[in-house]
């Protein structure tokens, strides 16, 4: 009896997904509140008006007839978080099989149904970077994706049109996968500077090729090789590099690599020791995307500094505050506040680590990040200043669409209710600690000691 | 000549050392802090001034005088008693992933005789990251297996293990889990119900002898397992039992009943589901961490949030706990979550204070600012849970630390870093 009125609950459920939030954009007026643009300073009273999808007008006592209305009077609206690396609604992380998979795509494995993406919106965050994981050198392509909780269809969770990007890794990850585990280079840091140069050297000879054959009809084009294409267009400035990496010593390797293949386009992930090189990093124009306090849990992270975020923030690098967990990404808006105890960032400075700055670093600044005329309508409302630890995600916005309203929150929001499973499974510990949720996702199946 | 130079490099050596990688040293002494508010926790919040000497809580109250203290002006500051991590690994794990830099997993399923207190590494370089958040105690313990041994109440503060004892240590059980351990757990239902009685039936026996030994008059041999549990079984010190899931706690709470255990239930991430029955035993809880995620996809996201603050209002004693390794500073960002979730604040700050010290039965030593306690305590310029809050004065056993850690040093180093040796090519 119970399996038949699942059944009934599950079809309806999918039916109802489709039907309410089918269409991807929407209108709205926010009324009153206190409005954090980011790039313009903090409005009181003031109203947001979207439509189509689009901020259409901010300012005071703004009305459209016939529009859905939020009344934010004593809220906060600010934009809508951005997580510069995420593995929520992945369905495959790590395609750990050699030190270089430049050809494959997480954007083929996107999981609508992942409940963490959800919890996300929960938390004010309306898009994420689903990063391939930090097995390889160089890693497979990542996916910027749109919170459309409920939307069904994978292909309509990708940000059309968002600048493609792509996953390298330096340090302990790749060099105990493929050198300690399988014996394969690169062991050590010296190896990895090798596979990079080794890459883009064979990327450019198929370049080359490729650019001799389209002139001589006799010379023999290369064979058609999707990672050696990849490795070209990174080359031609088509993709952006986000490198997993700890140690001051190993960033400055890649940049030295980089300018070497005339490559620019880079933002260093975690970069636990960016602090440490900060005026060479912004010197390359390189960008950082940063934890905010997590330290030790492994040794090339055992010199690390909390404060890392700000002290990258005063020497100039455009720097984000990042989750690579389930977990942190139900509360970036509080990670971004540690910066205030662990550096004396101001409100929007660290607001813009969760906001403009992962946006630049995703080379979609100019859609979202901030609130201003023409950008998409993706907001964040709270019932508190989003610094203070009292804040609450009140909704969260994505395109003009209320994706999370804490007032209609059902406790299940699942769209993908197993009729055969009467109870849902229950987890001892969500395992938010660190890389085996995160970056090492698929790789440590027998190795889970926390 | 080499005879001389050797000395004098190591002279030199462990000067810059001293300078640049060690932690001041902390003073004990006689010090009154005047005119701040003081959230005493035990007795509401007072205008006033705190005098302490040597260890202790010397007096609290109005415009007390002393000629000889060290004076701290506290106008317009607050002081809180030191908060207490009611469970986490400090001191037992230096680096997560660094095998032989982790203390608190003995290889085992019966281990009770394993002691914490033995392995807490007082110069860990995590205590004084931890402690310059007003985090000043914290219960250590180990994992793994079913009686994985005594955590210990440690003070974030000692050069020795003993020195850093905080007067308690509890027995620990891992109740047999029904459930999966995490998202990537592939057993199938099968192999983890087969699992779960594997553990259960275990339990029953190890119990058997640990009853049955704890009976003997005069028992002989050297049997560490069963002689460190029988002051449990004999009803003389608390068990302190690992169990989340609904259906667990319930078969716990009837396992404790029959067997008589003064215990402690930790973690309980779904004891909202069975707030009641918690209340009724009135079995207290160490909850945490409660920045978490739902155990269960079903549930609401904010189920960890409010977990804390449900239990509480069905009339169960709560404590929270951030159950980390390398993050244990976080705890007072756990409660503050907790408060706002339903908990409020003034429970919340008891969760992690008072609450705990009860449950520790160390109450009349730490966590609420009275006359006679130990001088754990921290001043601050405002809301201790807020990120913007300075902490401005730490004192643990008396001692008035110096607010700086290894990571505060890195950030004194790098902010304006000099831009390097220029090398021309």
């Amino acid at each position: 009896m119970k399996n038949i009125k699942n059944i009934i609950v599950a079809v309806f459920t999918c039916l109802s997904s489709t039907l309410v939030t089918g269409q991807l954009t929407g209108d709205i007026l926010i009324t009153n509140g206190t409005v954090i643009t980011i790039e313009d300073g903090v409005l009181e009273d003031t109203d947001v008006l979207i439509r189509d999808g689009k901020i259409k007008q901010i300012g005071e006592g703004l009305s459209f007839s016939n529009i859905e209305t939020i009344d934010a009077e004593g809220m906060y609206v600010m934009p809508g978080i951005i997580d510069a690396h995420s593995h929520v609604g992945l369905d495959a992380v790590n395609e750990a099989t050699n030190p270089v998979t430049a050809e494959v795509n997480v954007g083929d494995a996107l999981n609508p149904y992942d409940i963490g993406l959800y919890r996300a919106l929960a938390g004010g965050v309306t898009i994420s970077h689903a990063m391939h994981g930090s097995a390889n050198a160089i890693g497979g392509q990542c996916e910027t994706i749109k919170h459309r909780w409920g939307v069904l269809n994978p292909e309509d969770w990708r940000m059309k049109d968002a600048p493609r990007t792509i996953k390298f890794a330096l340090g302990e990850n790749p060099m105990r996968v493929h050198g300690e585990r399988n014996d394969v280079a690169p062991r050590t840091r010296m190896g990895m500077e090798q596979e990079f140069r080794r890459s883009f050297a064979a990327a450019k000879e198929y370049k080359a090729a490729k650019d001799r054959s389209a002139k001589d009809s006799k010379a023999q084009s290369p064979d058609y090789s999707l990672r050696l294409e990849t490795l070209a267009d990174i080359l031609d400035g088509k993709i952006i590099i986000h490198c997993h990496s700890y140690r001051a010593d190993e960033i400055i390797m890649l940049m030295d690599v980089l300018s070497d293949y005339g490559v620019d386009k880079i933002c260093f992930q975690h970069v636990n020791e960016g602090f440490k090189v900060a005026p060479e990093l912004a010197e390359f124009g390189a960008q950082a995307s940063v934890f905010s306090d997590w330290w030790a849990y492994k040794f090339e992270v055992y010199y690390s500094t909390a404060y890392n975020a700000a002290i990258l923030t005063r020497n100039g690098v455009v720097t984000s505050i990042n989750s690579d967990s389930r977990e942190l990404i139900r509360h970036l808006y509080h990670e971004a506040a540690k910066t205030q105890r662990y550096g004396d960032l101001t409100d929007n400075e660290a607001l813009r680590l969760i906001t403009l700055n992962p946006a630049i670093q995703l080379g979609i600044d100019k859609r979202v990040g901030s609130l201003k005329v023409g950008k998409e309508g993706d907001i964040a409302i709270f019932s508190h200043h989003p610094l203070s630890i009292y804040a609450t995600p009140l909704y969260t916005i994505v395109d003009g669409r209320v994706r999370f309203d804490r007032e209609k929150d059902a406790a299940d929001v699942r769209v993908d209710v197993d009729p055969e499973t009467e109870i849902p499974a229950f987890y001892e510990s969500s395992l938010h600690n660190h890389e085996e949720e995160g970056c090492m996702q698929g790789v440590h199946h027998n190795h889970h000691s926390h | 000549m080499k005879a001389i130079l050797y000395p004098l490099i190591l002279l030199f050596t462990i000067t810059s050392l001293g300078i640049s990688q060690q932690i001041s040293k902390g003073q004990q002494g006689r010090f009154l802090i005047s005119n701040a508010t003081i959230h005493t926790v035990s007795d509401g919040d007072i205008k006033g001034d705190i005098l302490i000497d040597g260890n202790t809580i010397l007096a609290v109250g109005p415009a007390l005088t002393d000629e000889t203290a060290v004076r701290i002006d506290g106008t317009d500051k607050h002081i809180y008693p030191g908060f207490v991590d009611s469970g986490c690994r400090i001191g037992l794990a230096e680096i997560s992933s660094v095998s032989l830099t982790q203390d608190y997993n003995e290889l085992g399923t019966y281990t009770p005789h394993m002691e914490a207190l033995t392995a807490v590494n007082p110069n860990s370089v995590h205590i004084p990251i931890t402690r310059v958040n007003g985090v000043t105690t914290a219960f250590t313990y180990p994992s793994g297996g079913l009686f994985p041994g005594k955590g210990a109440l440690i003070h974030m503060q000692g050069y020795t293990p003993e020195q850093m004892s905080a007067g308690f240590q509890g027995h620990l059980l891992n109740w047999p889990s029904s459930g999966r351990r995490h998202r990537w757990d592939k057993r199938s239902d099968e192999e983890i119900k087969k699992d779960q009685q594997k553990a259960q039936k275990k339990l029953k026996e190890f119990w058997q002898s640990v009853s049955a030994y704890a009976k003997m008059d005069n028992p002989t041999g050297y049997k560490p397992q069963l002689s460190t549990l029988s002051e449990v079984a004999n009803g003389n010190a608390k068990l302190l039992v690992e169990v989340n899931k609904k259906e667990d706690i319930i078969n716990a709470i009837k396992w404790v009943q029959d067997n008589k255990v003064d215990a402690i239930f930790t973690g309980v991430s779904e004891g909202w589901r069975v707030a009641d029955s918690l209340a009724k035993y009135e079995i207290p809880v160490i909850t945490g961490p409660i920045l978490d995620n739902p155990s269960r996809d079903s549930d609401r996201y904010d189920a960890p949030y409010t977990n804390a603050g449900k239990m509480m209002a069905a009339g169960v004693l709560v404590a929270i706990r951030t159950n980390e390794s390398e993050n244990v500073r976080n705890l007072p960002f756990n409660a503050a979550f907790a408060a706002n979730y339903g908990m409020g604040v003034d429970q919340a700050i008891k969760a992690i204070t008072i609450n705990p010290a009860r449950m520790f039965g160390v109450d009349d030593q730490i966590g609420s600012i009275e006359e006679g306690k130990l001088a754990n305590l921290f001043v601050c310029d405002g809301d201790p849970f807020e990120m913007k809050t300075r902490i401005t004065h730490l004192f643990i056993n008396g001692y008035n630390i110096p607010m700086e850690n290894r990571q505060t040093y890195l950030y004194d180093e790098f902010l304006d870093r000099d831009s390097g040796n220029k090398i021309k090519n």
